[in-house]
């Protein structure tokens, strides 16, 4: 049945290399920020920096773990666990080669976006037990937020959930070996993408950490590893995104010449390269604006999109 | 409708810019290993300087400290019955903490003696450490005017020099005499 010392060898390789890619991309990120900002970011630790993460984490580990007074404690420091483990589980349908995946659930899809919208309860209850005002409000964008854009998230995947008539995810990459979703389901593509972006809390949807005016929103009050957890679930998320649209809109690992594995990985970086550069180019939209542009805008787009892929699946079907 | 379209290729146009960046040179200077240039007349840490002939350009005249708009200038005036005759400051101490490098000091010395030069490396552990007495001051070159030599160009008249010696000096006129 199933091979129990694959399975676990697959667990520990995706876990190490997702959590080293995490701590990976905080440099990437600041490196990227700083060269489009013609500066070089941080190149002192170990070789063009690449330590830099590793000094952070040191860094943080030795800070004092400091819990508020006003907070309640229990949830305080449940939280952000449930960042970091919502993560990583979404990973466990990730396909990344043929027979590469943990679980190849015939549900794929539905773990996954169960697994994000469990996510935003982070937020929600990480703002709620700091007990700070800016925490607060953080997540209330977060919720404002989460119910704008985890409609149409479902939405436009369907679209490519229809072409190829399974919610496997391994089957979904399979049924694009002659054409890319992205092409036919480019309208699905957008709405995912931007729904990633809300989700995963990136510019210009990243309202519920806003820096410049809610100082850091929901995690105001972490300090800490428990911030690194928050920041290394932010990144957690960005790879998860990244791989999702691959896998969903761009033929995952599929490629000629180089192998499945690099496919995947090329394609995904292309993504998390995007995603950085839209932080550095984009402004932060007010929370309201991406409400209506999320219910006006890209719903009934998302719904428009569905309609016609399932008509045109449908007359093909005969 | 047209508007929309504006937006979006705002929007994507805005991703191309700053994606051109990568291929830019970033305008960081590494400082410890690479140096900004600084020029010649560069307003950094003050020194005294001597004249060509390596005495003391000084004549502890105090428009330095007068002129010095934070007070950070202190020096006490002598005058050396052994040497030249001439005047020369007993102490001389600048805080350094309190400078803030406007070279007005430069401005007011009639010698060339105080001068500001393109350094700005003065950090000390200890905020006394901030204090230059005027063996850290004193240096052994002629700063920025390589020829001048007060004593030799002006009308005072000290040991080794009497009035109408200097360079370019006539001798002095007798105001009592009628002849011109």
């Amino acid at each position: 049945m199933i091979d129990w010392s694959r399975t676990a060898l697959t667990i520990v390789v995706i876990l190490g290399g997702v959590l080293t890619l995490a701590a990976l991309l905080v440099w990437v990120e600041r490196r990227l920020l700083g060269i489009w900002q013609e500066r070089y970011g941080p190149n002192r630790v170990g070789p063009g920096g690449l330590l830099q993460s590793l000094a952070d984490m040191l860094k943080l580990f030795t800070k004092e773990d400091w819990i508020p007074p006003f907070a309640d404690k229990a949830v305080f420091v449940l939280t952000p666990a449930i960042v970091v483990i919502t993560a990583l589980m979404s990973f466990a349908v990730v396909p990344i080669a043929p027979g590469f995946v943990v679980a190849d659930l015939n549900m794929g899809i539905l773990f996954f976006l169960a697994m994000t919208s469990l996510a935003a309860y982070s937020v929600i209850i990480g703002g709620w037990a700091s007990n700070s005002k800016f925490a607060f409000l953080g997540s209330l964008r977060a919720i404002a937020q989460l119910l704008s854009y985890e409609v149409f998230m479902g939405l436009s995947v369907m679209g490519a959930v229809l072409l190829a008539g399974s919610f496997n995810l391994s089957e979904i990459v399979e049924a694009q070996r002659h054409l890319w979703f992205v092409v036919p389901q480019f309208l699905g593509f957008l709405g995912f993408f931007m729904a990633g972006l809300a989700e995963a809390h990136r510019t210009p949807f990243d309202m519920p950490e806003a820096e410049a005016e809610l100082v850091a929103g929901y995690h105001a009050e972490y300090s800490g590893m428990k911030f690194g957890m928050f920041f290394v679930g932010e990144y957690l998320s960005v790879i998860l995104l990244s791989a999702m649209i691959v896998i969903l809109f761009f033929g995952g690992w599929l490629g000629p010449w180089l192998p499945p594995v690099v496919w995947f990985f090329l394609k995904t970086s292309v993504f998390i390269v995007l995603i950085f550069l839209i932080r550095a180019t984009w402004p932060r939209v007010r929370f309201d604006q991406l409400l209506s542009f999320g219910w006006k805008v890209v719903m009934p787009l998302a719904l428009i999109n569905l309609l016609v892929t399932g008509g045109v699946v449908l007359w093909k079907a005969g | 409708m047209m508007k929309t379209w504006r937006y979006i290729r705002d929007l994507v146009l805005g991703l191309w810019i700053v994606f051109k960046r990568t291929f830019t040179k970033p305008v960081t200077v590494q400082y410890p290993e690479e140096r900004p240039y600084l020029p010649p007349r560069w307003r950094g840490r003050i020194v005294l300087t001597r004249d060509p002939d390596g005495e003391e350009r000084c004549v502890a005249c105090y428009l330095c400290a007068v002129a010095c708009p934070v007070d950070c200038i202190a020096l006490q005036a002598t005058e050396d019955p052994t040497a030249h005759e001439r005047r020369y400051p007993e102490f001389f101490r600048i805080n350094f903490s309190r400078c803030i490098y406007c070279g007005y000091c430069e401005d007011a010395c009639p010698t060339y003696a105080i001068q500001l030069v393109p350094d700005f490396e003065q950090s000390e552990y200890a905020r006394r450490n901030m204090v230059y007495e005027k063996e850290d001051l004193l240096i052994s070159g002629t700063g920025k005017y390589h020829g001048y030599n007060f004593y030799r160009v002006a009308g005072v008249n000290i040991r080794d020099k009497d009035k109408g010696q200097a360079e370019h000096e006539l001798p002095p006129v007798d105001v009592r005499s009628l002849m011109p």
